[in-house]
């Protein structure tokens, strides 16, 4: 049995689950199991997760789930993976994926890969592909454990609806108490896509000259439904939020739309925006680096290019 | 305090990667290694920076055979106390979290520091490892740490869209992110006392790992770029559209 692990926002299933899901789903196919999801806490929407594959939807609610502790999370993921005999568990590769897959992979004494990119080989063994050298390169790696634990990159595949609504039941779980207290989490605009989830994304550089001059990218963000990014010289300099940092020191993103506005395309940017599907690239420095990346480039002042690029999207939607 | 700091070994982010004739290894010639960037900039001098204040010691611990010994002495360089090394090839993460945790074991420290990740596998999974084995807490991707009491202290976190401040009392695991320490470079000072720091050699649990590498691939070469001529813009709306199909 394929288990997938359900990561939940305000109480709703977040979209990097529904991928997890679904490839969780893909993996069981392959391997003729079933693929079942596993729910810490509550989602309103729980038995939607039935569209993309999984047969049945396991619950188990305790107040030490209110906050994420690794240690609670992922005890608790390993004691239910074991409880269903589950040989292999699907993460999605979020900051909360990326803190639990070593801790679980542990407790279950499985092999795992972290960020795979396709469903695993089955042919012969069990491999599965990932990005390495900031995605310079690809690897195959083999899983050698009975029991397997996998995290998923965001968009690494395009989900669709292959059955219908699924029954949630109760998981009988010993749930730790948490040996951290969190004081406080503080998120910006929670109704914005966030960054790794993001289909489409518009990142700023230098090249906008301040903070100020931020309104052309938002305008752009908005009418493509897009989130916003920014290099890190934008982010050291306090122009932009932290969490907005996309590169090899910033979060590394594979939207299936990127668009660079100003950003000359060091290699440590590239690292963390080189996966994307589609790259626009616009500077006025036709030497610029990020060119060489681009699927498409325009060599103008952004000032002016910026806003009429917004313009004949709103022209196209009209 | 009794400070750890696990430290890799990766290629220069700017390396060339090519692969040995069957895809298995890196071609290693022609490329710079280097402490790994998280574990340097942020993990470590984030540790000296605590020392410093607090007092006690920072030791450095790191996977590897002896030819890493330079990287080590760079760590030794900016500050820390002393190093361990464990003498055995780091071939996966499970292995090298493995020997770190089962070294660990038998010290008491009070923060064991990781990087966020390393460049070159981009796991993220040695810490989670090690905190399991060490059935300890685990804050990854710490942007900030403060310590407020002797065994007390208060973290920020980063996570999609935001941050999280959590307390947590030592000993714990700690994998540190950008916005943690600022990069120190090494003094001539600091040069000439590493060559007299202890660096003392491990020997390694038998382990098998868990993973091995099929194989490595070059990502498929990118067509050239298109231009789109910046009075004509509208044709990049409908390129997206029509071709790339995006948006």
């Amino acid at each position: 049995m394929v288990l997938v692990f359900v990561e939940t926002e305000n109480g709703k299933v977040r979209k990097a689950a529904l991928e997890a899901v679904y490839y969780g789903y893909l993996t069981a196919q392959k391997l003729g199991t079933s693929c079942q999801a596993l729910l810490l806490g509550n989602a309103e929407d729980a038995t939607s997760l039935g569209l993309y594959g999984a047969t049945f939807v396991h619950q188990s609610d305790s107040i030490s789930f209110n906050f994420f502790d690794n240690q609670v999370y992922s005890a608790a993921i390993a004691q239910a993976a074991k409880k269903l005999e589950a040989s292999v568990v699907i993460l999605s590769h979020s900051s909360n994926g990326k803190s639990l897959i070593g801790n679980i992979a542990y407790l279950l004494d499985a092999g795992s890969v972290s960020a795979a990119i396709d469903i695993p080989e089955t042919d012969k063994g069990f491999s599965v592909r990932k990005g390495v050298y900031s995605s310079k390169a690809l690897v195959n790696i083999e899983l050698n454990t009975p029991v397997k634990v996998i995290s998923v990159l965001g968009n690494s595949l395009q989900i669709s609806v292959v059955g219908s609504n699924a029954e949630v039941q109760p998981i009988a779980l010993d749930v730790l108490q948490p040996g951290i207290k969190v004081l406080s989490v503080d998120k910006l605009q929670s109704n914005v896509t966030p960054l790794p989830e993001a289909e489409r994304v518009v990142s700023g550089g230098r090249g906008l000259k301040g903070p100020e001059n931020w309104g052309i990218v938002e305008e752009l963000a908005d009418v493509l439904h897009a989130t916003t990014a920014c290099s890190r010289p934008v982010s050291d300099a306090d122009w932009r939020p932290h969490h907005e940092h996309v590169g090899q020191t910033g979060i590394a993103i594979r939207p299936n739309l990127y668009i660079a506005i100003g950003i000359s395309g060091a290699i440590q940017h590239l690292a963390g925006v080189n996966n994307s599907k589609t790259i626009v690239v616009i500077n006025k420095d036709p030497e610029a680096p990020f060119f060489k990346s681009a699927n498409y480039g325009v060599v103008g002042d952004l000032f002016d290019v910026v806003p009429k690029l917004t313009a004949a999207i709103k022209n196209l939607n009209a | 305090m009794k400070l750890l700091v696990c430290i890799s070994k990766t290629p220069d982010t700017t390396a060339k990667i090519a692969f040995n004739g069957d895809n298995t290894k890196l071609e290693t010639a022609g490329i710079t290694f280097i402490m790994n960037p998280y574990d340097e900039w942020y993990a470590l001098v984030k540790a000296i920076e605590i020392q410093e204040k607090w007092g006690g010691s920072v030791s450095v611990l790191h996977v590897g055979p002896s030819e890493n010994d330079s990287i080590i002495r760079k760590a030794l360089a900016i500050g820390a106390t002393d190093a361990y090394r464990i003498d055995t090839e780091a071939v996966s993460a499970d292995q090298v979290a493995f020997q770190m945790a089962s070294f660990i074991q038998h010290h008491a420290f009070d923060i064991i520091f990781t990087g966020k990740e390393t460049i070159d596998y981009n796991g993220a999974e040695v810490g989670g490892r090690m905190a399991a084995q060490l059935n300890l807490p685990f804050i990854s991707f710490a942007s900030h740490l403060d310590i407020v009491a002797e065994n007390e202290a208060i973290v920020k976190r980063d996570m999609e869209g935001g941050t999280e401040t959590i307390q947590v009392n030592t000993p714990f695991v700690i994998s540190a992110a950008k916005g943690m320490a600022e990069q120190r470079i090494p003094n001539m000072k600091g040069i000439m006392t590493a060559k007299s720091k202890p660096l003392n050699v491990v020997t390694p649990q038998e382990y098998s790992p868990k993973i091995s590498i099929v194989s490595h691939e070059l990502p498929p070469a990118k067509k050239a770029v298109q231009y789109i001529d910046p009075e004509n813009i509208a044709e990049l709306a409908r390129l997206l559209r029509e071709e790339a199909k995006v948006i």
